[in-house]
């Protein structure tokens, strides 16, 4: 009994600091992880309060070829406090897949909530959330890329200041918690001034380098969000390449969770 | 030639509800924007039997259908409100049963916060499993459109959908029903007795127009996403008997279609790469009442062979209580079967897929096996290549009486 008790207060104080841990996270942080790690927070703070989105995609896929195909796809996004964002993906282009949608419930940590509606059947089908590193319908995207960023989903170690496009940026590497991710890492320069993401750069599981985003013709809205019109993925290995175009951004349209659900997936347009 | 929707009875009540829609229309049109969107898509089909055929009036090992299915969309009130016309039509060169046409859909949908009408003719599907639909009662199946059943006709509905906390609560009223389409005496993947379809006959005194009712509940919590259903009224499955043969008439089976209630309830938990799911009912006709059952899981690896490749692993079990099916007697084809499958998605830009299910009936030695791929050419064109092949030992087994109608189907669609 009494080593049962002793094991007992054990565990609990083993807990009772590895809560301590993580609530002060800075106690086990380098200077540069917590420099990493704080402009990551600031980037994500400077975003928040756009309550809800909507927005058109074009995606322009390219391969070794020069062979190109279109997707077209609409985005509904709904800010959700102290949890990973809700979002309604319909897919317009190619035209065999028309009027099929996406609805997913992204977590910081836990693993994320995703429905497809098949227009075919009108079958509504709850999917596994693990496949993050698969190509999304068939471009250099995956779907980690696309879901949203949230500070808890990598850690940090900031790499210095370096010039990209004639801006300042930080050169921050970022560690993907989860472990079905497709990286190693990725390394993120965010401009000094705005905080707004310009290149990153992928490393694969075997930690050689995959692929680059750039972003450019940033755009403010609400004289807050930024959001950059063109979006362009090269793929080093494999020579193919998507080209991302954004267009007819709305912000604080009125979206509500009613428009997240199982019914507003159905008849999504 | 054959129009499914060729009976005066449901010409009325599809008008009834054009009219309706038409006035909430005209109330709810003005003033505002709205969107017009056309789409769909156009296909040939080619089949090929290997074998000849068992019966002397059935095609020999070619037959050539084309469809069309376009889709017509309207919009206004920024969404709220909404008009979905879907005509599809067949022609077939041999069966004149596969040529049909079917109004798949012509509704109404208002939708608010809270609440959601959807009024006219549509289609909605239940359930979680994959080998076999047994939830999935409000739609008719246009039996003469493939071997799979998965094709419905249009049914007329008014359906009211209630979102909650708690989940979401449909309600159905289905005023006129759906004859089954079955396969005419040339056509192939049929039994050696064609199916009559002028000698329908109901348990209802109101026939085709008889009421039906249905109710569902369906919510998502954390993993598990769950639903329970209860439909009371004209079974969509009738029950076939064969008619003496006569020296003027050549026997053919009669329809009988009977009320029936069924509880029904599925469930899927989605738990890292597996998919549990299952589905479960009880059925009770004047006839007879059964306790039925689909239940397995779908696992998942993904990037397989260190490329862009998924693979799907799928299998599922079916029960029913009837047991087997006996000749002249009531029972199921899917007492006790066994299905597996394979599906490997390649991820690529013309987002090519293959899909191989192995079925066996696990009492006596039966045994279904398919393979389907398809794959994107340029933007609009989709070619598909299915492969079925049936086989039997037992002659009460509807497999054992398609033993010949192994066959190959090419198919290129164009969408627009």
């Amino acid at each position: 009994m009494l080593t049962k008790k002793i094991l007992l207060s054990a565990v609990i104080m083993v807990s009772a600091l590895s809560l301590t841990l993580v609530s002060n996270a800075s106690f086990a942080l380098s200077a540069e992880e917590q420099k990493g790690s704080d402009i990551s927070v600031e980037a994500k703070k400077r975003d928040l309060g756009w309550q809800d989105s909507t927005a058109d995609m074009q995606m322009l896929l390219r391969n070794k070829q020069g062979q190109e195909s279109i997707r077209e796809i609409k985005m509904k996004s709904l800010e959700v406090d102290n949890d990973g964002d809700k979002s309604l993906t319909i897919f317009n282009k190619p035209r065999d897949v028309k009027g099929t949608a996406f609805l997913s419930f992204s977590h910081p940590v836990d693993a994320d909530d995703q429905w497809l509606f098949l227009p075919a059947l009108k079958r509504v089908k709850r999917i596994s959330s693990r496949n993050k590193s698969g190509p999304f319908m068939g471009s250099e995207f995956a779907f980690e890329d696309l879901s949203s960023f949230e500070v808890e989903k990598y850690s940090y170690k900031y790499l210095g200041v370096e010039e990209v496009n004639g801006l300042t940026n930080f050169k921050v590497e970022q560690y993907p918690v989860d472990e079905n991710s497709g990286y190693t890492r990725r390394i993120v320069w965010l401009d000094t001034l705005e905080y707004r993401i310009n290149k990153i750069d992928f490393y694969d599981r075997k930690n050689s380098l995959l692929k680059t985003l750039t972003f450019s013709d940033y755009k403010q809205y609400l004289a807050k969000h930024w959001r950059a019109d063109k979006q362009e993925m090269i793929n080093h290995q494999n020579g193919k390449s998507t080209e991302l175009k954004w267009s007819n951004y709305d912000f604080k349209t009125g979206l509500t969770d009613s428009d997240f659900n199982r019914n507003s997936l159905k008849r999504a347009r | 030639m054959k129009f499914s929707l060729d009976t005066g009875k449901l010409k009325r009540s599809v008008t009834a509800i054009a009219v309706c829609t038409g006035i909430l229309l005209s109330n709810s049109l003005q003033a505002s924007d709205v969107e017009f969107e056309a789409s769909g898509n156009i296909a040939l089909e080619q089949r090929y039997f290997f074998d000849d055929a068992l019966h002397s009036e059935q095609l020999s090992h070619s037959q050539t259908s084309f469809s069309v299915e376009p889709e017509l969309y309207w919009q206004w009130n920024d969404g709220s409100d909404s008009l979905l016309f879907t005509p599809f039509y067949r022609v077939d060169s041999h069966d004149s049963q596969r040529t049909h046409g079917d109004i798949r859909e012509l509704a109404y949908i208002h939708a608010s916060d809270d609440w959601e009408l959807r009024l006219g003719i549509r289609k909605e599907f239940w359930g979680v499993t994959e080998f076999q639909h047994l939830v999935d009662v409000i739609n008719q199946t246009d039996g003469v459109e493939d071997f799979d059943g998965e094709d419905k006709l249009g049914q007329q509905m008014v359906n009211l959908s209630l979102v909650n906390d708690w989940g979401i609560v449909d309600v159905f009223l289905l005023p006129g029903f759906r004859e089954r389409t079955y396969a005419g005496s040339e056509g192939r993947l049929r039994g050696p007795l064609v199916v009559d379809e002028d000698n329908v006959n109901y348990e209802s005194s109101a026939g085709q127009q008889h009421l039906d009712v249905a109710l569902r509940w369906s919510h998502s919590v954390g993993d598990f996403d769950l639903g329970a259903s209860w439909f009371h009224g004209t079974n969509r499955e009738a029950y076939l008997t064969p008619t003496a043969q006569n020296t003027l008439q050549q026997a053919s089976l009669q329809q009988y279609y009977s009320q029936m209630d069924q509880l029904g309830v599925d469930v899927q938990a989605t738990l890292g790469d597996w998919l549990w799911k299952f589905e479960g009912i009880h059925r009770s006709t004047s006839l007879e009442d059964f306790w039925a059952s689909q239940a397995g899981f779908e696992y998942s690896f993904v990037g397989v062979f260190e490329s862009n490749i998924d693979l799907g692993l799928l299998m599922e079990h079916s029960w029913d209580s009837r047991g087997e099916v006996a000749l002249g007697a009531q029972g199921s084809l899917m007492q006790n079967d066994l299905f597996v499958g394979a599906r490997l998605a390649f991820n690529d830009m013309q987002s090519s897929e293959l899909l191989m299910g192995f079925g066996s009936d696990l009492d006596h030695n039966a045994f279904s096996f398919i393979i389907e791929a398809n794959r994107r050419f340029g933007d609009n064109f989709i070619a598909s290549v299915d492969v079925r092949l049936l086989q039997s030992n037992d002659e009460n087994d509807l497999l054992y009486t398609l033993s010949n109608d192994d066959h190959a189907q090419v198919s290129l669609a164009w969408y627009f």
